[in-house]
């Protein structure tokens, strides 16, 4: 085994009387790639935003190589949040920025490198997710969801991070689409060696990205295993998951 | 479901002190929200103007902010001030002429221009221009999680989006009503002349004799405050938007009203303190 990059051991969230976390527990060893699959609504980005600092957790503990981060000073949790990247569920790109300076913007700003030095990098990293240079000059309302993402992706592996968090990152593209950024984050993965840390409802994402899956289910991790484990993992959860069945042990409220 | 039936289970065992424990509850309730609200905004405040003073500082933001807030409010507070002089002018003129005190023009437009009225208007024309847009921008990046990733890319949102701001409003409004005295005595002077027949020498004169430097200086620092008070509110409520288009807006609505309530209430309290 290796060494353990992120543990994550009894984190509970809640917002108001909606116990969002209840108590997960999570490993990912460093440079794997965890996918946690679980229904709408069961938390997960809420999970991911634990583990970056944007939510406090309500108790539990989150550490990363070893290093304890919940409740960090501020200047802690920037050297941590050094390690991090995030392509976020909606992409998140600044559109008051054109696409090169989304992507520079992190070693720019973050990083305080120069702008021609960055701007470089940037148009490296465009090209690399398969857009065309010229990409780099427009603004993120005028392109496409696809390659809304491909910027994304391109955006986090700009800084080099240790770890990265994909909130579902097909969800809204067409299989052929999904399949290709599928690719991407395989290679850019590899490419930095880094750990990474998924989230999706998207099976064939899932399988396609995955080294470890773990299956979320309100607020809790119900199973975890290897990827190739999925289709006999004789857990009741999993199959209905995958499988898309209605009826099962995972029901939906009627609310 | 389970919340369904104890509701109506609660409701079944209502009396007369069930009642008053219902009201106390909503009371309680209610002030506990307030004091949990103004706690948070306190700590806001607190955050946003410390991170004014410490490093790294985005200069180019600054900059934008400056002239997005300064440069672009100028026609807005330039027409606000000329024709508010020129009302000002032509009332007092009506007014002032039952008692044959016709003299008392440039005085009247001179103060009430400098101590109340441009930095009062101009405060409320900026809260509906700046306000308004400082809360959507900053509500919409919120609501599409721009926020959050400013911060995963070692970016303080609090410097680099609330800081500028801040600065920028609070150094821009004192300039603003600088210039919209200046426009605001000009309109007045101008209706004087043209309108009501005053020569240009006696209403020049009458006003500068009446203005005293305590004039313009209390109106420049109620201005530096609405300034101040304009940006805070619109990044507060900004950047606490709820989810979704519905959020940006209520976060709009609430900076322009909050902030322009909180105009006129700060502008009494600086008025008693610099006149009484
Ligand atoms: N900032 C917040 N304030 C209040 N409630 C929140 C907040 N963020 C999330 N929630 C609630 O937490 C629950 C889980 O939300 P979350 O976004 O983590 O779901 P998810 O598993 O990522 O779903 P999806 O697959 O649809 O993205 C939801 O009930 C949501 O209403
Ligand atoms: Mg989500």
């Amino acid at each position: 085994m290796s060494k353990t990059k992120l543990k994550l051991s009894g984190v509970r969230k809640a917002f108001g009387s909606n116990h969002v976390l209840n108590g997960v527990d999570l490993e990912v060893e460093s440079g794997k790639s965890l996918v946690v699959i679980g229904g709408s609504g069961t938390g997960k980005s809420v999970m991911l935003k634990c583990v970056l600092g944007l939510l406090q957790p309500d108790s539990g503990s989150i550490k990363v190589d070893g290093q304890e981060t919940v409740g960090l000073s501020a200047n802690d949790r920037g050297e941590v949040m050094r390690k991090f990247g995030m392509l976020f569920q909606g992409g998140a790109l600044f559109d008051s920025m054109t696409v090169w300076e989304n992507v520079a913007f992190g070693l720019i700003q973050g990083r305080g490198m120069a702008r021609n030095e960055a701007q470089a990098i940037a148009i490296e990293k465009i090209t690399a997710v398969g857009l065309s240079a010229d990409v780099g000059n427009l603004y993120p309302a005028e392109i496409s969801g696809g390659m809304q993402k491909r910027v994304g992706l391109a955006r986090v592996v700009a800084t080099a991070p240790e770890i990265i968090f994909f909130d579902e990152p097909t969800t809204g593209l067409d299989p052929i689409m999904a399949d290709v950024i599928n690719d991407l984050i395989v290679d850019q993965v590899n490419d930095l060696g880094a750990t990474a840390l998924s989230i999706t409802h998207d099976m064939a994402s899932a399988r396609k990205i995955a080294d470890y899956v773990a299956m979320i289910h309100e607020g809790q991790i119900v199973w975890h295993g290897k990827v190739g484990d999925l289709d006999h993992s004789g857990n009741e959860y999993v199959d209905q998951f995958i499988h898309g069945r209605a009826d099962g042990p995972i029901t939906r409220r009627a609310a | 479901m389970t919340v369904h039936s104890k509701a109506t289970a609660q409701q079944k065992s209502i009396g007369p002190i069930g009642l008053a424990l219902h009201v106390f509850n909503a009371l309680g309730a209610a002030v506990l929200g307030f004091l949990e609200k103004t706690g948070s905004f306190s700590i806001f405040v607190g955050r946003a103007v410390a991170h004014c003073f410490m490093p790294p500082f985005f200069g180019k933001q600054l900059l934008r902010q400056l002239i997005d807030i300064g440069y672009y409010s100028l026609p807005v507070v330039g027409m606000t001030a000329i024709f508010t002089g020129m009302v000002l002018a032509l009332q007092s003129h009506t007014g002032f002429s039952r008692f044959n005190a016709e003299g008392a023009v440039a005085g009247v437009v001179a103060l009430s221009m400098t101590r109340e009225l441009a930095p009062v208007l101009a405060g409320l024309m900026v809260a509906g221009r700046v306000g308004a847009s400082i809360a959507a921008e900053i509500a919409t990046m919120r609501v599409t999680e721009q926020i959050d990733a400013l911060t995963t890319l070692s970016v303080n949102p609090f410097k680099y989006l609330i800081a500028p701001r801040l600065i920028a409003a609070t150094l821009m409004m004192p300039i603003l009503v600088l210039i919209g005295d200046i426009i605001g005595i000009f309109g007045g002077y101008v209706v004087a002349i043209y309108n009501l027949g005053f020569s240009q020498g006696s209403y020049l004169s009458q006003t500068w004799d009446i203005l005293e430097t305590m004039d313009v200086v209390s109106g420049l620092v109620k201005a530096g405050v609405f300034g101040f008070i304009v940006a805070m509110l619109g990044c507060y409520h900004g950047f606490n938007s709820q989810r979704g288009a519905q959020g940006v807006g209520a976060a709009t609505t609430n900076a322009v009203v909050s902030s322009s309530i909180m105009i006129l209430i700060f502008n009494y309290i600086l008025t008693q303190v610099f006149f009484s």
